[in-house]
């Protein structure tokens, strides 16, 4: 393995995850001294490290080329710069939506946003990984920090009931992926994706298929893809609504990179292997999550569903092996972030403290009551719906694309069908707000800043729409 | 001669649109007078598109092209030829009626009303004027979202079932149609329509691309068996809407069947043809027999809509047997002219008959035939109007409606005496459900208290039927202006459905 010392300007490109865990310091001792009379002040202070940090990582930190740190451990490269930045951005967003969420239920406390941060942080070491060690941690500090969140309302039974699921299910995914890689391991001899992605490829030996398929049930139950996602509707639900929202932004990101840089990097060389057990899983994912989901009638079970059944569209990016369809998948995840980032935004501001939004029927008329609120929601659906004009039409073109190109025909016309299926539910989203009389509810959160940072975030998923190329040359420019 | 006069035909009524919403119902005086002006505007800046048409040529006129998507080789391309650019009139032509119809009418959210008509009046031109097929189809599922809110929020009392089903029915069509121009993008390198229609398919890719498009473009015109979600739609749908929908968006089908499915899979149209013509000669007899029946005025309507849509089908796709049989290019041309003059026809009169449903709902609210009875008593004028209409339904000489559906007839004579011979029952067929509709509503005694109240047109009102009855007559009585714009593209589109891309 290569020795270098260790200077300042080597550490220059992991400057997001340094100074990202010296302010979870500074964060923690804020909140220390601020005392449990101004809860608000670590709130605000984390928005700013956020911020700063989006900064940082913006105009400091920017990595055109790939540099290897730390023997090899650590990758820096544009698609981790990327995903960095998005997540210090949608966290930002997530976080200030939940603000008054989190006030009103006398959550607001300085461990949350410690907890939030500890997850960026798992987020920005997958994002870096370049071994399956450091894949490994990054993939226990998300999850050991989310758990943690789920539980956050600790009075509340439903939450503490799905954190202990996700606690229990999540340790299990946890193992197998271990007992995945320790397998690999001993057939390769070697834990860096490099040298694995050097040594693997053509048809590989038994041993190193049956750690495949560890690893894969590994990265399909963190994804949520079917069936191995029994927990996602439970989180989705039981969790407090700003912990969903959490869970649906950075975290999505991070497993896209577990995904890209175990399978699509590291494991490359045997594509063809787990490229049919993705297959599978992504065809299973698509009917079964549009189909329940027709079902439901809580919206935070809906989308949950909702999810599974993008996550699907995101393993078919996957399904290609090609750097191509990886590139559709990362525009998938970083456009389905978005869309859900504003979907569980609108979620939360419709809230009350006693009142959790969260039942289809709440949504009744929401046109007439709060017309922003219902539009903002249904560009929002008819974006993950993947009609045109809005951003999420061309993440399905994306990926449909890849499948032809790979001449994936059947996937193709799956892919096809199971949009219209879930147009239906995003519909009755829509159906529910403009058509339906309107039912007597408490009125919606009225805070200018969050409406326009929620304004804002719609305003994008029509710009990205109607003007798609900037981001589809990114996201092709990052994988190739 | 490019100054983006399409461009500003697609975005000027849209920009209007954003402007209302912005506006908002409560300055609900100036907002209409926004959108009529609006409306008014594309109207006259379309003008430009007929005087300034180059007959002669096939070539794409009035063309733009901008870089959109560059990784795609996808352009913000647009151009008009002779089959797109009557349909462009049309559009711009017949939403001033449904604003003004509009006017006072509509009293729930009236702003957003405007909004949404405005908006889909830029993005139906956006479909007829887009010469790549990512920005066409862009266009073409963007015009679902305003459609889908006309009829849930304005529509009638079973709006939501018929607004879901419209949806999803237009939705299913088009996904498999995007997955087939994905299919061609990956084959030919970039979405251009024109190097779609040049890309060399085997007859198998053909087959498969070709039930992509017949799945898209069927459900839209609507053909027999898929037609089902139009009656529904219709019926539900506020006037405006219905207007829309028979008027342009059934168009649509038909343009596409002209500008895409003949031209890129000629082969697989000529082994595919009889089924087309079965498909079109059952939804004109079968749904003939269909709408005779119907209690409910716009059902009636709705259904005669499909019936009359048959001929187009019908007349795009006897293109093959009559080459087949006498190798006549003209005959050939003859009826893919019947075709097109039956879709603008159609979009006039089928539009100027649901705004005269829409006069009578307006007065007694309801669709119901048996609700009305001797309106010519009360409403005089406006029975001259709906008798007019209802006689350029069908098909009588000196309207709109005879030109097309004689030259479809013509022309089929030259395939087969059977088809001619089915195709020419319509005439029974339309004449009997219209007439008989006439009667019940139009003729006869006042039939009760409410059509006793009925008032006879006001002016706004007669503006509207009056400048609709003007087309109608002018194109049946001098159809050759209509019919010399589109005669060029229409003998290059057979010379493109006469090549074999597959080697014999």
């Amino acid at each position: 393995m290569p020795h270098t010392d260790i200077t300042f300007a080597s550490l220059a490109p992991a400057l997001p995850e340094i100074y990202l865990t010296l302010m979870i310091c500074v964060v923690l001792m804020v909140d220390v001294f601020a005392g449990p009379k101004r809860r608000g002040l670590s709130a605000t202070f984390t928005q700013f490290t956020l911020l700063l940090g989006a900064a940082l990582t913006a105009f400091i930190s920017h990595v055109d080329q790939r540099t290897v740190l730390f023997d090899g451990l650590y990758v820096a490269d544009e698609l981790a710069w990327v995903l960095k930045l998005a997540g210090f951005l949608f966290v930002a967003f997530a976080l200030l939506y939940s603000r008054t969420y989190l006030e009103r239920r006398g959550i607001l406390k300085g461990e949350y946003f410690v907890l939030a941060l500890t997850a960026l942080l798992g987020v920005f070491v997958l994002a870096s990984a370049n071994s399956l060690l450091t894949v490994y941690i990054g993939v226990e500090l998300l999850a050991l920090s989310v758990y943690a969140m789920v539980a956050f309302d600790r009075d509340n039974g439903i939450a503490a009931e799905s954190a202990m699921k996700y606690f229990v299910l999540g340790a299990i995914a946890s193992g197998t992926l271990l007992y995945g890689m320790s397998m690999i391991y001993g057939m390769t001899g070697t834990l860096s994706l490099d040298q694995l992605a050097a040594t693997l490829h053509g048809t590989p030996n038994l041993g190193v298929v049956l750690g495949l398929v560890f690893v894969v049930v590994a990265v399909a139950f963190k994804l949520g893809a079917v069936p191995f996602h029994m927990w996602l509707p439970d989180v989705y639900h039981g969790a407090p609504t700003s912990v969903t929202l959490f869970i649906g932004t950075a975290p999505k990101l991070a497993y896209f990179a577990l995904a890209f840089r175990l399978l699509g990097q590291g494991l490359q060389g045997v594509a063809t292997d787990w490229g049919r057990m993705l297959a599978a899983l992504a065809v299973l994912t698509l009917i079964v999550g549009n189909l329940v989901a027709l079902a439901q009638t809580n919206i935070k079970r809906l989308l949950a569903y909702s999810t599974i059944a993008n996550v699907g569209f995101i393993v078919l990016g996957f399904v290609t092996g090609t750097p191509g369809g990886y590139s559709a998948s990362l525009y998938y995840t970083l456009v389905y972030v978005l869309t859900a980032l504003g979907s569980f935004g609108v979620v939360i501001l419709c809230s009350r403290k006693g009142f959790e939004a969260d039942q289809l029927d709440d949504y009744k008329g929401l046109y007439k009551r709060d017309p922003l609120l219902a539009f903002i929601m249904m560009v929002l659906m008819f974006s993950t719906a993947g009609v045109p004009p809005f951003v999420g039409f061309w993440a399905k073109l994306r990926i449909m694309q890849e499948l032809w190109v790979t001449g994936h025909t059947w996937l193709v016309l799956l892919a096809a069908g199971v949009s219209v299926i879930g147009a239906f539910y995003y519909l009755r989203m829509v159906k529910l707000m403009y058509f339906d009389a309107p039912v007597d509810q408490p009125g919606t959160d009225r805070q200018t800043g969050v409406r326009m940072a929620l304004g804002f975030n719609a305003a994008a998923v029509v710009i990205l729409g109607l003007l798609p190329s900037p981001l589809l040359d990114l996201c092709a420019r990052l994988i190739r | 001669m490019n100054f983006g006069l399409l461009s500003l035909l697609i975005w000027l009524p849209i920009v209007a649109g954003i402007v209302i919403l912005f506006m908002g119902s409560e300055r609900i005086a100036a907002v209409r007078w926004v959108a009529l002006i609006a409306s008014l505007a594309t109207f006259v800046a379309s003008l430009p598109l007929i005087t300034g048409f180059d007959s002669g040529t096939f070539a794409l006129q009035f063309a733009e092209k901008l870089p959109w998507i560059p990784a795609f080789k996808s352009y913000y391309a647009l151009g008009v030829d002779g089959i797109a650019m009557p349909l462009i009139v049309l559009t711009t032509l017949i939403t001033v009626p449904v604003i003004v119809a509009a006017w006072t009418v509509i009293e729930m959210r009236p702003a957003q009303y405007f909004a949404a008509f405005l908006i889909m009046e830029g993005l139906m031109i956006g479909v007829f004027s887009a010469t790549d097929a990512l920005l066409f189809y862009f266009f073409w599922e963007a015009m679902l979202i305003p459609m889908f809110l006309i009829i849930g929020i304005w529509g009638g009392p079973r709006r939501v079932y018929a607004t879901i089903k419209f949806f999803l029915y237009t939705f299913l069509g088009s996904v498999f149609m995007l997955a087939a121009l994905i299919y061609m993008y990956v084959k030919a390198g970039d979405y251009s329509i024109a190097s779609f229609q040049s890309l060399p398919l085997t007859l198998v890719e053909q087959r498969w691309i070709f039930f992509a498009f017949l799945l898209a473009f069927a459900v839209k015109v609507p053909m027999w068996p898929v037609h089902t979600w139009l009656p529904d739609a219709h019926v539900e749908a506020p006037t405006g809407g219905s207007v829309i929908l028979a008027a342009i968006m059934l168009k649509m089908g038909g343009y596409g069947f002209l500008r895409f499915s003949l031209p890129i899979t000629p082969d697989a149209s000529r082994e595919l043809d009889m089924l087309m013509i079965i498909l079109s000669l059952v939804a004109v007899v079968y749904i003939g027999f269909v709408a005779l029946v119907q209690q409910d005025m716009k059902k009636l309507i709705a259904y005669s809509s499909i019936a009359h849509m048959g001929f187009v089908t019908l007349g795009a796709f006897i293109t093959f047997q009559i080459l087949n049989n006498s190798g006549s290019i003209t005959g050939a041309v003859l009826g893919m002219q019947g075709a097109m003059v039956q879709m603008i026809s159609h979009g006039l009169v089928s539009g100027a008959l649901f705004l005269c449903v829409g006069v009578m709902y307006d007065r007694v609210h309801s669709r119901e035939i048996s609700a009305y009875g001797g309106v010519i008593n009360r409403m005089p004028k406006f029975a001259v109007f709906m008798v007019l209409f209802a006689l350029a339904n069908t098909g009588l000489p000196a309207t709109s409606g005879f030109v097309g559906e004689f030259l479809v007839i013509l022309a089929s004579f030259k395939a087969n005496f059977w088809y001619a011979f089915l195709a020419a029952t319509s005439l029974v067929l339309g004449a009997a459900y219209t007439l008989w509709l006439v009667k019940r509503v139009i003729f006869g005694p006042v039939a009760n208290d409410h059509v006793a109240h009925m008032d006879d047109l006001n002016g706004r009102e007669f503006a509207i039927l009056f400048v609709l009855a003007i087309g109608v007559l002018g194109l049946g009585l001098w159809p050759q202006p209509l019919t010399g714009v589109m005669e060029t593209s229409l003998h290059h589109l057979v010379d493109q459905v006469m090549i074999h891309k597959v080697p014999l």
